[in-house]
């Protein structure tokens, strides 16, 4: 089986088989992170650009390191600072990034929709990298992987996705991927932050902690952008953090085994307390090392699709 | 030259004109009408007119409607300023290929059209170069900036028909009043683009579902409802002239037609584009239908529809805002908003009479008749003696939008590719044809 596109725009384009595809050959490829030696030959003398127009330390590792496992040269540009600021448009620099001879663009942008314009004007494999409030699939496929890890399946589980609901990418991608899958998933949150009509999708929305996490199996915390505040979403983080922040007290409200998971980077003590982040059901490190694994298999299985 | 038309079907609701008849222009003006059978509907002379003389043309429209000129009171026409996206020549020549015979220019030009020199500039162009007439739409405040209003009272002498802070809504509900109460010194109309853009800040489509799924920030139908509101309360204060542009939403319809049922002073526009399509052509991030206010969903195209049929909704206008392809060749957020409209405008009304939410007489009210009626202009209308205005029309002839035909600079168009039923033959300014 292949996939079926060039690219990896967002888990809506996917289809369940294509993601449980990737899945395992993640699996795979976790394996070689484990040896001694770990890189693979896979990709050598491919190229990747990483092309990220907002700032991102964590992602652009993860892809670095990723794309370097499999032997491809890999080139960096942070074009924030850049291009843009003289004025180039989107479309042009990625024009002149593939005539350097890119077969991989992986795209970090502010803007929703920005690799979905790129991939129609280029033919390397543009991966979303993240848009603006729109999807991060990769995060959405190294969290389910993770899941799946943890708990062994993901149809019938009960995931809890706690934050700025509105606008996280993360939580966006892995709300198509968990409904996919058949896991029910709550949404919790402040209702400035987590609009009803997401209800829409086949979720359920809970602004009151304790009962949304009542049972669940999977926390996911999701980070509190320090730059909503003061834009009317809620008064303060200290306001946010009394009422959503996941202490080890209300983590009791969810399943014994339960797992947390965080995209990264965390505010400890705002929506995550550190006896819980750091406690034994914590897989957020796993998150990290399990990122380069799924990476891996996305570039990997994109290169195939266009043999 | 004069020009013989006959044998078309006229309609002009201005005169309560409806049958098979004749038109003879003389001198740019309309000299006579004739309409053969009924009696009733014979406006003058004999049952068919005759040529007179040797240099007049004779024009078959057997089959073909024969309508007063249209007008569009909301045209970006973009000069001077930004005539990489339009200019007042193509813009005008787009007019006249869509059937229309007068156009309004928006003030929001570069410089702003917020004082007499830059008014006057625009006449003399359009006079120059220009297809069709062109009426300038003065700013209602300096710079559009909703502060301090504009020369209103000199623009009016230099020209304008309307005022209006178009793109740039005027936030302070003391300017828009004074707004309302001085304009009627001159008894001449504001234009108002409803829209709170505290409520409405940084979104690029409706907001709903699909907001949120595609990560574009939505922008709620409130935001244009709260500011109607506020204006027809303003417009019950003053008595002033009141026009809402471009209405979207079904709440807008129902706020306009409680406020008519009350007797307040105040007619309103929608576009075809309101009428024609939802929020779903943002699919794919679809610069092309990125336009303010956003599409809706098909409960507001319905309510547009029942609007316009009820009469609650007085015009349709274009709203024809072109830009450059680069311009829209961006992400869906920084790309501007605006659909090229003049040249589908026509063909997408009468859709309207073919699924029968009008009449081909009340399309003719909203896209002549209102206009002049709102502007108070001597146009809309084919009574003997005013401007040769008149558009010829098939309103069985199927074509395919293609963009590369268009005439306007503009191609930015959600309708590419269509295909639409009903298209301007030909088209009179002032006795000069077009065809």
């Amino acid at each position: 089986m292949k996939l079926s596109s060039k690219d990896l725009l967002g888990i809506k384009e996917l289809t369940k088989d294509e993601i449980i595809l990737i899945l395992n050959t993640a699996s795979g490829f976790k394996d070689v992170l484990k040896r001694d030696i770990k890189k693979v030959p896979a990709l050598r003398g491919k190229t990747a650009v990483n092309l990220f127009f907002e700032p991102s330390t964590r992602t652009r590792t993860s892809f670095e390191l990723a794309e370097k496992r499999l032997s491809l040269d890999v080139l960096n540009l942070s074009v924030t600072t850049s291009s843009v600021v003289k004025g180039e448009s989107l479309i042009d620099t990625a024009l002149n990034v593939q005539a350097l001879g890119s077969d991989f663009m992986v795209i970090r942008h502010s803007s929703s929709g920005a690799p979905h314009l790129i991939s129609r004007h280029i033919n390397a494999s543009v991966i979303n990298g993240g848009d603006g409030i729109n999807e991060h699939p990769t995060q959405a496929l190294l969290d389910a992987f993770t899941i799946k890890e943890k708990t062994g399946r993901i149809e019938g589980l009960k995931v809890a996705i706690v934050g700025d609901i509105l606008h996280s990418r993360v939580a966006k991608s892995n709300i198509y991927l968990l409904t996919k899958f058949g896991a029910e998933v709550r949404l919790i949150g402040p209702p400035t932050l987590v609009p009803r009509e997401l209800e829409k999708l086949g979720v359920r929305v809970f602004h009151d902690m304790d009962s949304g996490l009542d049972g669940v199996n999977v926390v996911m915390v999701l980070r509190i952008q320090m730059e909503r505040q003061g834009r009317g979403f809620f008064p303060s983080t200290l306001e946010y953090s009394k009422n959503w922040g996941l202490t080890s007290e209300r983590f009791f409200k969810a399943d014994m085994d339960a797992i947390v998971m965080h995209p990264g980077p965390m505010n400890r003590g705002l929506e995550v307390a550190s006896d819980v982040a750091d406690g034994p059901r914590s897989v957020i490190l796993e998150q990290v090392t399990n990122g380069l694994a799924v990476r891996m298999a996305v570039m990997y299985l994109l290169a195939g699709e266009r043999e | 030259m004069n020009i013989l038309i006959k044998n078309g079907h006229i309609v002009d609701p201005s005169q309560n004109i409806d049958g098979i008849g004749d038109v003879l222009i003389e001198k740019g003006k309309i000299k006579e009408i004739s309409i053969k059978g009924s009696k009733a509907q014979r406006v003058k002379g004999s049952d068919t007119l005759t040529l007179g003389r040797s240099d007049t043309r004779e024009i078959d429209a057997s089959g073909l409607y024969v309508l007063p000129g249209l007008i569009d009171m909301h045209t970006h026409l973009r000069e001077p300023g930004y005539e990489y996206k339009e200019t007042i020549k193509t813009g005008t020549m787009a007019a006249v290929k869509g059937g229309f015979t007068t156009v309004c220019s928006m003030p929001n030009t570069n410089p702003v059209n917020d004082n007499s020199s830059v008014t006057d500039f625009i006449i003399r162009k359009a006079i120059q170069e220009g297809a069709c007439t062109v009426y300038p739409i003065g700013a209602l405040t300096k710079g559009q900036k909703g502060e301090e209003l504009a020369e209103i009272g000199i623009m009016f002498s230099e020209g304008c028909v309307a005022f209006s802070d178009d793109g740039m809504p005027v936030m302070s509900s003391l300017i828009m009043r004074r707004a309302l109460e001085y304009t009627k010194a001159f008894n001449v109309p504001i234009i108002s683009h409803c829209e709170d853009i505290n409520l409405s800040e940084g979104g690029v489509m409706n907001e709903g579902l699909l907001s949120l799924t595609l990560g574009l920030k939505g922008i709620p139908s409130e935001a244009e409802e709260i500011i109607i509101s506020r204006d027809i309360a303003l417009a019950k204060l003053t008595g002033g002239k009141l026009h809402i542009a471009h209405i979207s939403t079904e709440g807008s319809v129902r706020i306009i037609r409680d406020a008519k049922e009350r007797g307040i002073n105040v007619t309103a526009e929608t576009c075809p584009h309101y009428f024609s399509i939802t929020e779903k052509n943002v699919g794919g991030y679809n610069t092309n239908a990125k336009v303010n206010p956003p599409l809706r969903t098909q409960k507001d195209v319905d309510a547009i529809k029942q609007g316009l049929k009820d009469g609650a909704i007085d015009v349709i206008a274009t709203d024809h805002a072109p830009h450059h392809k680069d311009e829209k060749l961006r992400e869906f957020d920084h790309a501007p908003s605006g659909i090229s409209g003049l040249e589908t405008a026509i063909s997408l009304s009468l859709n309207l009479v073919h699924e029968g939410v009008l009449t081909i007489q009340q399309l003719v009210g909203k896209m002549a008749m209102n206009p002049a009626k709102i502007l108070g202009l001597n146009k809309g209308t084919l009574t003997a003696g005013a401007d040769a205005d008149i558009v010829i029309v098939d309103i069985n002839k199927e074509f395919k939008v293609d963009v590369e035909r268009f005439v306007s600079k503009g191609k930015n168009t959600p309708f590419d590719g269509r295909v639409l039923k009903g298209m301007p033959v030909m088209t009179v300014c002032k006795g000069k044809i077009y065809e």
